[in-house]
């Protein structure tokens, strides 16, 4: 099959790449450009490891072909984490005790991520609704709610 | 027709580890050059942080920080022998293997020390920092890095140990059949509350409340973290989870993780945790294995819930509307 030239940015940085054409987002950010954050769970759209932010959009990069993603803004978990300081985000999933196996903690962050940007403030059921298109095996979910609540009350404290 | 209300409680004891052809797990532990200790475990954390428990487990006995332990988990084709990590033993059984190999490494790094120190290993003791120091005397004292050093390139010894736990077979007693299975067991009750909606079969869970007695909790935070999602899991073994969730046809069966139903975010009970210590008698300081149980008993609260409910024993898992509406069904028809 023939391959596609495909230019983006990825967590701030260019990015050219050649690809089969019907490669999915996932395996090119995994297999071709070495972003491992994103996680293929069940690449069928179904259980969230796999999000990432196209655009400022939550995106399940199982079922984005990469080729769509020219001129994209893709934001990754890899790219959270600024020189060494952790995102607030990934400091209030460590002290909520969010993560346990860890394999649903990217998309986890991703849907948290997406939610927090346009709602800074929101409610449980916010949290919910944002956090319903992922699974977790370990965790019971409530540790999560509670990462991503104490996000957004060290951020109203910082903002403050 | 209307939404009924049920309470339910149940109480399990689980036991901590299996009985095979006896339940052994072998470490080892070792120095680096730096005086940070490694331990060699085939044991596995999948999550449920053995890494973590054997790295406190490790700096505890030795008497270093736990930042100075690395946990190697290697493989079971290099590493020291685990029977495996289920049956809720990794904490119980690695745990001891781990403080028997620990304290053999702190005895020579005791014995180096003294000889460093010119005086009697018997008469020293670590700060918990990271040094050694003479008993009452704390101004006399040596780094482990220093310890460590002085063992690899001038004395020539090894500080290193070797640990080994074994629970051995129990085989029943012929004329009785009493045997002992197990060493050790964790303790739990839930008082689960419920709505069932006696017209469609669904089971709404309310509130749990769960008491869990898991021995000494190691690592109270990582104890509730497994405590907690135990807990979602009991729910879900309940109400939601099957392989075959399409009776009768098998081949209407799900196929993937967007048919195997588990509770989401939106799903979740009011949840309470009472945690209780009663330290175990061969617990690695007195720990239980919490892993397992603590997602048990949820089940058959559940069951008593709605039979409080509704007045129906449901009887096989999980408890879906069909089988909810089935035994109503055959309820009424008395």
């Amino acid at each position: 099959m023939a391959k596609v030239p495909v230019e983006f940015t990825l967590n701030g940085s260019e990015k050219a790449e050649f690809i089969e054409s019907g490669t999915t987002l996932l395996h090119a950010l995994r297999d071709k450009i070495g972003d491992t954050s994103p996680k293929g769970g069940c690449h069928q759209g179904t259980c969230g490891a796999c999000s990432v932010i196209i655009d400022g959009e939550l995106r399940l990069s199982c079922l984005t072909l990469a080729e769509t993603c020219n001129g994209a803004d893709i934001k990754t978990t890899a790219g959270l984490a600024k020189g060494g300081v952790l995102h607030p985000l990934q400091r209030a999933f460590l002290d909520a005790f969010a993560t346990q196996c860890g394999f649903c903690t990217p998309g986890m962050m991703m849907a948290a991520k997406v939610l927090l940007d346009r709602t800074p403030n929101p409610s449980r059921d916010d949290v919910v609704e944002a956090l319903s298109g992922n699974i977790c095996r370990c965790t019971g979910y409530e540790p999560i709610i509670q990462a991503v609540l104490l996000t957004a009350r060290a951020n109203s404290q910082n903002a403050a | 027709m209307a939404i009924r209300r049920g309470r339910g409680v149940a109480a399990i004891n689980y036991p901590t580890g299996m009985n095979l052809g006896g339940d052994p797990t072998q470490a080892l532990v070792h120095s680096t050059p730096t005086g940070n200790f490694m331990v060699t475990l085939s044991s596995v954390d999948l999550g449920q942080g053995m890494k973590q428990i054997m790295a406190q487990i490790c700096a505890e006995t030795i008497g270093v920080p736990t930042d100075r332990v690395i946990i190697d988990t290697a493989d079971t084709d290099t590493g020291p022998h685990c029977m495996g990590t289920f049956a809720s033993r990794g904490t119980h059984r690695a745990g001891n293997a781990v403080i028997q190999a620990a304290k053999e490494a702190r005895q020579v790094m005791l014995e180096v020390a003294a000889e460093e120190l010119e005086v009697n290993a018997s008469d020293l003791e670590t700060d918990g920092q990271g040094n050694i120091q003479v008993k009452g005397a704390p101004q006399k004292s040596i780094s482990i890095f220093d310890v460590a050093l002085s063992a690899h390139f001038k004395r020539g010894r090894s500080i290193s140990g070797r640990g080994m736990f074994l629970i051995p077979r129990s085989y029943p007693e012929k004329e009785t059949g009493a045997m002992k299975p197990s060493t050790c067991y964790a303790h739990a009750c839930t008082v689960a509350e419920v709505e069932v909606d006696d017209e469609t079969g669904e089971v709404r869970v309310l509130k749990v409340k769960n008491v869990f007695e898991i021995g000494r909790a190691l690592n109270p935070k990582m104890v509730e973290q497994q405590l907690v999602g135990g807990s979602w899991m009991g729910i879900s073994h309940a109400l939601y989870e099957t392989t075959e969730p399409y009776y009768p046809n098998r081949d209407h069966g799900g196929t993937d993780f967007n048919q195997y139903l588990m509770p989401g975010p939106g799903d979740l009970a009011q949840t309470e945790i009472i945690v209780l210590e009663r330290p175990s008698a061969d617990g690695p300081f007195g720990a239980k294995g919490p892993g397992e149980m603590c997602a048990n008993p949820q089940i058959p609260a559940l069951a008593n819930a709605v039979f409080d409910a509704v007045g129906v024993r449901i009887d096989a898992l999980p408890i879906t509307p069909e089988r909810v509406l089935r035994a109503l069904k055959a309820q009424a028809a008395g």
